[in-house]
């Protein structure tokens, strides 16, 4: 396997709770506990979870919008965890990310022309005239009318707000984007314009996305490989086509059994979990899925499930369950 | 489910909602008519702005007036027709005949209130009951949408609850005094589909317990699919079909109805390069084509599509109908 794009180990990302009188610390949130993967060039990896399990703050902590509380992520080979604030400013060409509100992440007062140069001001990149020449071409990707950029956002729709949002991600030419929930606010009919925008740069461009959403229909879309986070933790990670052919961990069962699907002939058995997922400030001890999951067993409540490979060594499938977990000691990684 | 020559329990008829604006009226929604009958759960539904929300809330009279208004229409609730009472009228009937679920349950309970508090004032309101009494009512109806302990957490607040915990309430609030008709608007939206499902599998089980119909206001045709048996779709303020689930899942008629379905991301076995789309984007409700308000984005449209506006083919019945001048087979 060539040299990933990136590679993510033991990533932790640690939020302080704090209170009482002397607003000390009372307990740590664990958003994102111990992640480790790896993205190859030009491929997509579709992140997936529920609202809590930490998959935006894992998104972040990547980019170093939020800074990790350990662990390591290196992009083309090179760590960004170590970087001062000057090179990581430079760092920050070659990854950007994409927002799930295009209300909230573009300004109101700015045209959008502006919007989408301000990066290259920014990096003082080309001469004026190189930069509107860069702008009109951006325009041209994501599919908006030149006439766009002498426009507010307001004056536009929110699938032509997440283009603009697109087209300025893509102005350095970046070679890593983090999409997170890019098409959840967008209606349907819009939101698959929107896919199509970012399977081209895929195809065409050769970016290689992190791709977060909550919808797994919209993840199999997009992604050659996904993972599925559970409070923190990968539970499973695998190539997208062996992922949605055997789903092995019994939280990706339940969430892809509970997807409603837009066809009347489909009556397959639903798995509905029981209960809430838990508070992340009072994670279960053991496997973090064993209250609400149909399968636990009895050292599913002590012990913490070790990563298992149940796929080859080319193609891995990495599952955290116990059920699969007799092919080790516990506790091995 | 219902057979064909039922009495709808409710009848809608040419509604017009309009919208004062500062740059003229708007109307969200332009002469809608359906049926809903007794024990069925009808599905409404469409994009952003389509008018779905807006029809929903009009069935109690719940727009804001202003800028909001119904301009003409009947709602005919068992003959009844709710647009000529009078607001007292209206409150006897909100909660008791008809009950409303929304998206965000945290704005609609209210915050300062208990969970017991808020579901007690609903029935001693419509019911000759004591708060006591009424109290052993709302612990029976939390424990039935699978509220765990119920007795210790009718006394907690909204803010206590979880996302699901909270749309479940709601739910036991609205069917408190059983009604006859349950108007869900996005429901489960704000939920995860784990949650979610739940969610909804508690409100089918419900409606067959309870014996009420229920309209489903959702932008989600897997919802749609799963949980009900008639649906309409809406665009711009009108209903563009109303059909059978099967007919509409299997053999849409309106080519906007077929894109929709077409453009949604599904589960499948070989991954497509891109996805279908529907081209353009909704009109502007201020400046709307003369002819079809789908036209622009129809493949399949001709001069006189352009030039006519086309009416739901209501035919004997509005069972299933279709508003297209070129439908597909």
């Amino acid at each position: 396997m060539s040299q990933s794009l990136l590679k993510v180990v033991d990533l932790q990302k640690y939020f302080p709770v704090r209170g009482g009188l002397l607003h000390r610390v009372k307990a740590q949130v664990r958003a994102v506990d111990g992640i480790s993967f790896e993205l190859q060039r030009e491929r997509t990896l579709g992140l997936v979870g529920e609202s809590g399990c930490g998959k935006s703050t894992l998104g972040r902590a990547v980019l170093r919008l939020t800074e990790p509380t350990g662990g390591d992520v290196l992009l083309n080979g090179e760590s960004v965890i170590g970087l001062s604030k000057e090179e990581l400013k430079a760092k920050r060409r070659e990854m950007q990310i994409i927002y799930q509100d295009p209300y909230a992440s573009l300004s109101p007062r700015r045209l959008v022309g502006d919007t989408i140069r301000e990066p290259l001001d920014v990096h003082g990149i080309g001469t004026p005239s190189e930069r509107r020449a860069k702008v009109d071409e951006l325009l041209d990707i994501v599919g908006l009318r030149k006439q766009a950029l002498s426009r507010y956002p307001h004056e536009f729709s929110g699938g032509q707000r997440q283009r603009i949002g697109i087209a300025r991600a893509l102005a350095l030419n970046p070679s890593f984007i983090v999409a997170d929930e890019p098409v959840s606010a967008l209606d349907v009919s819009v939101q698959s314009q929107v896919l199509n925008v970012i399977a081209r740069l895929q195809r065409e461009h050769g970016i290689s996305f992190l791709f977060i959403s909550h919808d797994l229909a919209v993840i199999q879309h997009v992604s050659d490989d996904v993972g599925v986070m559970y409070l923190g933790r990968l539970v499973e990670f695998a190539s997208s086509v062996d992922l949605y052919r055997e789903p092995k961990h019994p939280y990706t069962r339940a969430l892809m059994s509970a997807i409603p699907v837009p066809d009347v002939k489909r009556k397959s058995k639903r798995i509905v979990l029981g209960g809430d997922v838990p508070s992340p400030m009072h994670p279960p001890g053991g496997c973090p899925f064993h209250p609400r999951c149909p399968d636990a067993m009895p050292q599913c409540k002590e012990v913490v499930p070790p990563k298992v490979n149940t796929g080859t060594a080319d193609e891995p499938h990495f599952v955290r369950c116990h059920l699969y977990s007799d092919a080790g000691p516990p506790g091995v990684e | 489910m219902s057979s064909r020559d039922e009495q709808p329990l409710l009848s809608v008829r040419n509604l017009v909602i309009e919208f004062t604006t500062r740059y003229g009226p708007v109307r969200a929604v332009d002469g809608i008519s359906f049926d809903v009958y007794p024990n069925e759960t009808l599905g409404i539904v469409g994009e952003s702005g389509c008018g779905k929300t807006v029809t929903g809330l009009s069935l109690l009279r719940l727009i804001p007036s202003p800028p909001g208004r119904i301009v003409r229409g009947e709602i005919l609730l068992q003959g009844r027709d709710l647009t000529q009472l009078s607001e007292d009228e209206m409150q006897m009937l909100r909660g008791d005949e008809i009950s409303m679920i929304f998206q965000e349950p945290m704005t609609a309970l209210n915050p300062v209130l208990t969970v017991g508090t808020q579901m007690v004032d609903v029935l001693t309101r419509h019911r000759k009951l004591t708060r006591k009494q009424a109290k052993v009512v709302a612990i029976d109806m939390l424990s039935k949408v699978g509220i765990p302990v119920p007795n210790k957490r009718i006394d907690e607040y909204p803010h206590e609850m979880s996302g699901g915990m909270r749309q479940r309430v709601m739910i036991a609030m609205a069917l408190s005094c059983s009604p006859k008709l349950l108007i869900a608007d996005e429901p489960t939206t704000a939920l995860d589909v784990t949650t979610q499902a739940q969610v909804l599998e508690q409100i089918v089980k419900l409606q067959d317990e309870f014996q009420m119909a229920v309209i489903l206001i959702t932008h989600d045709l897997g919802v749609v699919a799963e949980t009900c048996q008639r649906a309409l779709v809406m665009y711009c303020g009108e209903v563009i079909e109303v059909a059978d689930i099967e007919s509409l899942f299997e053999r849409p008629r309106h080519p906007y109805s077929r894109g929709l379905l077409d453009s949604i991301p599904k589960l499948r076995e070989e991954k497509l390069a891109e996805l279908p789309i529907i081209p353009g984007m909704v009109p502007d409700l201020m400046h709307l084509p003369p002819g079809c308000r789908f036209g622009d984005r129809c493949s399949r449209a001709t001069d006189e599509c352009h030039l006519q506006r086309p009416q739901l083919d209501t035919g004997a019945t509005l069972r299933n109908a279709v508003a297209c001048f070129r439908p597909l087979d």
